[in-house]
């Protein structure tokens, strides 16, 4: 059955990536539990309007957890106090009547905050367009079914795609080090058979693209794969350096 | 008297396709990097487009909404991909994927196209799988295949139940590929807000900087349009919430036919609407309808006690539940296609079975299977889908069946392309979702992703050059012509208009307004009466939205609520669209349902004999009804039946 709680956000307004921010407080009454973080935000927002003043920004688009969309740091968590989820799955139920919620953007120097929370993370796209793909052209390849791949190989491969490019790894590290991001995308082309054939390259353009944007580097701490939304495994991040080690090697 | 030239090739049907590409005219790898072309969109056929002409050697101009390729919303599809591979040996040929495909759309779609789209079906799988897209696979290491509504075998490839987001990240990194060489140029946070239209030809966009506000010209001797479908004129929506219906509306009133409109298609598998305050609807996908089997209570009794949160579903027993697709339709069963499911549940609940606390919901449940298989099956099988379930409605449908209802999902109406794949302006392309072609009146799962990579990947590329061929000695032109100054000026004016409206109402609280009259009256049945009183109420809701709708912020500067109310503009001209084309095809099919014109036994009836054709509304101005052409659609090769799931 539907339940209401009351709520006091404390939400981060910046004008633009050069400008001071600061938190603004909201009081929101009678909010559903059955309806998500973001249909709150729209709630706020609409409330925001009536009154002749801007809404918040903040980027979301899916609302389904899928397109990486929606970033915010919400009680000193990267999508919030739920497990596996993204901000947009994120439901009222997981807090308690009366509770103050303090809402950021991703706080990471290679994502300058565009506006309020909303911030720009095109130093991912950056890092895939430096190497990410396979090199071939559309047509005259082999049937699909012509190099058999291990099935335990493809799962592996499979649970490295998962990443949604949504940033809360480089958020939640003390360093903000894009590893996570970047060692998914390596494993999972290093795993196939198809991607095996430029794995040294790939790992090494990769990674200098990454040093270049000026993200952080490793220390172990695990925080990124705590907060992935896909549960993307610090596994690829081994796999990633012995990789990276071993086209080194080789040079 | 206009008339309609949908350029399909003559010869035998297996034949026009190759035949096509032998003859097509061609241009050299030199004029190909004199020649730019925009695509707008980084979908699945966007950005398999602007990849694949990339690699060409064309020089590709690429614009979406998003910051990144890699959102849109192609990313959302979770089941899987059809082709006829037949690597399953389960009797799986490209003529029965045609066939399955046309019969799915009730019979109003070209077969040319059809048949185009079933035989480079196999071409996508290779490709996706030379990219790395890691599909499912069996212990031998070869590729696993499901089943999809409305086929009699296993071709659907999937990846987990994510399968758009790995096709989309095949594609996307293509893109980067080309726009690491240089190849492409990539825009992203730019909405496009017209297009130039220079002696009858596409040459260019304006296009709006979402995060500095400025209207910017860009030049391309084509253009071509990925920008997905209008399923948003509903506001509740399976689709992202930026997704919209305005590149089509600015293509429409520059001259190309919007076809179908009224082909939209509700997903039965839908998690329930439960609250003003929702925003989006969440698909649960199709593939779980190989394992889940659908019921409501048997007694209306029992179901009034569900309602009134007396009984659980695990109450009912087996033989007091209705399985009632299994019933209907024995030959398929729980796998009958999309359209014909949600008429189903609608038609269940509607008579009073219907479950949750609203009473419109129906079961999807996994016990058998959890029973046959072991959870851990089902987990491996759907984990993700039963996890995104738990999470927005708090149960688990391990232990308790899913509730589920249907939502709109897809639009197969668009607009109007020819066997090329180009609009009734020329150099303009429409593709995937955002044109009409292949899916007839309701598309057969697993289809939209085969689509838009079949439009991006192989027929758009080739097609296209048919049109550039004549267009090498072209130079570049400057974005100084008064043309271009025009359209920005008219872009500019409106969005003046806009926000000098100061009226009292929210963007949202308009378009929520719109979304219900939709659903109501142009939604899963409609009849006369219904559609005469959408058409009234869309005027009114478009006389509310022009004078009393209010936008804060500034013009020039970010401004998510002016996002929202130019596409709030177009999706008032499409839902207007949708009803005068509901209203005008006196017949049902496929995912157009008109109450006056059914079966005995409630299935849709079609009428071959007056309607067997593509509607095409051409723009007349403001104040003026769209005039509506007909292209007919005449099966060669095929004989025409009444849709049968039944045996």
């Amino acid at each position: 059955m539907e339940k209401t709680i009351n709520i006091t956000l404390k939400v981060w307004r910046q004008r633009g990536p050069k400008e001071n921010g600061a938190f603004e407080t909201f009081q929101l009454k009678n909010i559903s539990t059955d309806s998500s973080f973001l249909e709150m935000l729209d709630v706020l927002n609409e409330q925001l309007v009536s009154e002749q003043k801007e809404p918040i920004v903040f980027d979301h688009d899916c609302r389904e957890g899928i397109c990486g969309m929606c970033s915010l740091y919400i009680n000193g968590h990267a999508h919030g106090p739920d497990e596996d989820v993204t901000t947009c799955q994120l439901h009222m139920r997981k807090f308690k009547d009366g509770e103050t919620i303090t809402v950021e953007p991703w706080r990471s120097a290679s994502f300058p905050v565009i506006r309020d929370l909303m911030v720009d993370r095109n130093a991912f796209d950056k890092i895939i367009q430096a190497g990410g793909y396979t090199s071939v052209n559309t047509g005259g390849v082999p049937d699909a079914n012509s190099i058999p791949i291990s099935k335990i190989d493809a799962d592996e491969a499979m649970d490295a795609a998962s990443c949604i490019g949504c940033g809360a790894c480089v958020a939640a590290c003390k360093n903000g080090s894009a590893m996570l991001f970047v060692s998914a995308k390596v494993s999972q082309l290093a795993l196939l058979p198809q991607g095996r054939v430029e794995a040294a390259a790939r790992v090494k353009k990769m990674v200098a693209k990454m040093d270049e944007l000026g993200f952080g580097n490793c220390t172990n701490t695990r925080a990124c794969e705590a907060e992935c939304p896909k549960n993307v495994s610090i596994a690829n991040i081994a796999r990633m350096n012995r990789e990276f080690i071993c086209a080194k090697l080789k040079d | 008297m206009t008339t309609i030239n949908s350029k399909i090739p003559q010869g035998a049907l297996a034949e026009k396709w190759s035949d096509y590409k032998s003859h097509q005219k061609l241009v050299n790898p030199a004029n190909k990097r004199r020649l730019d072309i925009i695509v707008v969109g980084t979908g699945l056929a966007g950005a398999s487009a602007a990849a694949s002409l990339g690699e060409l050697g064309f020089n590709v101009l690429n614009f979406c909404i998003q910051d990144s390729p890699r959102r849109a919303h192609s990313i959302a599809a979770q089941g899987g991909i059809n082709a006829a591979k037949n690597y399953q040996n389960d009797g799986d040929s490209v003529y029965r994927l045609f066939y399955d495909t046309i019969k799915g759309g009730d019979y109003r779609a070209r077969e040319a196209n059809v048949y185009r789209l079933a035989e480079v079906s196999n071409n996508i799988i290779d490709q996706c799988v030379a990219q790395g897209v890691p599909f499912a696979r069996e212990y031998g290491g070869l590729l696993d295949n499901r089943s999809f509504g409305g086929a009699q075998v296993s071709r659907t490839f999937y990846a987990k139940g994510q399968t758009g987001q790995q096709l989309l990240l095949g594609a996307y990194s293509a893109l980067s590929r080309q726009v690491n060489k240089g190849s492409v140029k990539l825009y992203t946070r730019y909405e496009m807000q017209d297009i130039v239209v220079i002696d009858g030809r596409a040459r260019g966009i304006i296009a709006r900087n979402l995060v500095t506000g400025k209207i910017e010209r860009f030049f391309a001797h084509a253009v071509v349009v990925g920008t997905g479908g209008y399923g948003r004129t509903f506001f509740l929506s399976t689709n992202a919430m930026g997704s919209n219906g305005s590149a089509a509306v600015q293509a429409y009133k520059k001259g190309a036919y919007f076809a179908n409109p009224c082909f939209a298609q509700i997903h039965p598998t839908c998690i329930p609407v439960h609250g003003e305050f929702q925003s989006k609807l969440t698909l649960m996908s199709e593939s779980l309808r190989n394992d889940g089997r659908i019921w409501v209570p048997k007694k209306k009794e029992d179901a009034e006690a569900i309602r009134a949160g007396k009984l659980k579903p695990t109450d009912i027993k087996e033989e007091d539940r209705d399985y009632y697709l299994e019933r209907r339709y024995p030959a398929f069963g729980n796998l009958v296609p999309r359209d014909v499911a949600s008429r189903a549940a609608k038609e269940r609940c509607d008579a009073g079975y219907g479950v949750g606390s609203t009473g419109l919901a129906v079961y999807l449940d996994f016990s058998d299977a959890i029973n046959r298989l072991g959870e851990n099956v089902v987990r491996a099988r759907y984990g993700n889908l039963f996890q995104m379930y738990e999470k927005i409605v708090d149960d688990n449908p391990y232990v308790t069946p899913m509730m589920i209802y249907p939502a709109i999902h897809y639009t197969m109406g668009g607009i109007w392309v020819d066997y090329e794949l180009q609009t009734s302006v020329q150099g303009l392309f429409f593709i995937g979702e955002a044109n009409f072609s292949d899916h007839g009146a309701n598309r057969l799962g697993a289809s939209a992703l085969m689509q838009g990579l079949a439009d991006g990947y192989f027929v758009l590329p080739y097609t296209i050059q048919n049109y550039l061929a004549d267009q090498i000695q072209v130079p570049r032109m400057s974005t100084d012509l008064p043309e271009f100054s025009e359209a920005e000026k008219d872009v500019e004016n409106k969005i003046k208009k806009l926000m000098n409206i100061k009226g009292k109402r929210s963007v949202d609280s308009i378009h929520k307004e719109l979304g219900l009259v939709m659903w109501d009256f142009v939604g899963m049945s409609r009849s006369k009466e219904s559609l005469e009183e959408a058409k009234k109420r869309i005027k009114e809701i478009k006389k509310e939205f022009w004078s009393n709708v209010r936008i804060p912020g500034e013009i020039d500067s970010l401004n998510t609520e002016l996002e929202k109310a130019i596409r709030l503009a177009d999706f008032i001209e499409i839902g207007y669209l949708m009803a005068i084309d509901a209203l005008n095809r006196n017949e049902s099919c496929g995912g157009h349902f008109r109450e006056e014109y059914q079966t005995p036994d409630g299935e849709a009836l079609r009428n071959d004999k007056d309607y067997s054709y593509v509607s095409c509304w051409k723009y007349k101005g403001e104040d003026h009804e769209p005039e509506l052409l007909k292209e007919p659609l005449d099966y060669e090769f095929i004989v025409r039946q009444q849709r049968n799931y039944k045996a």
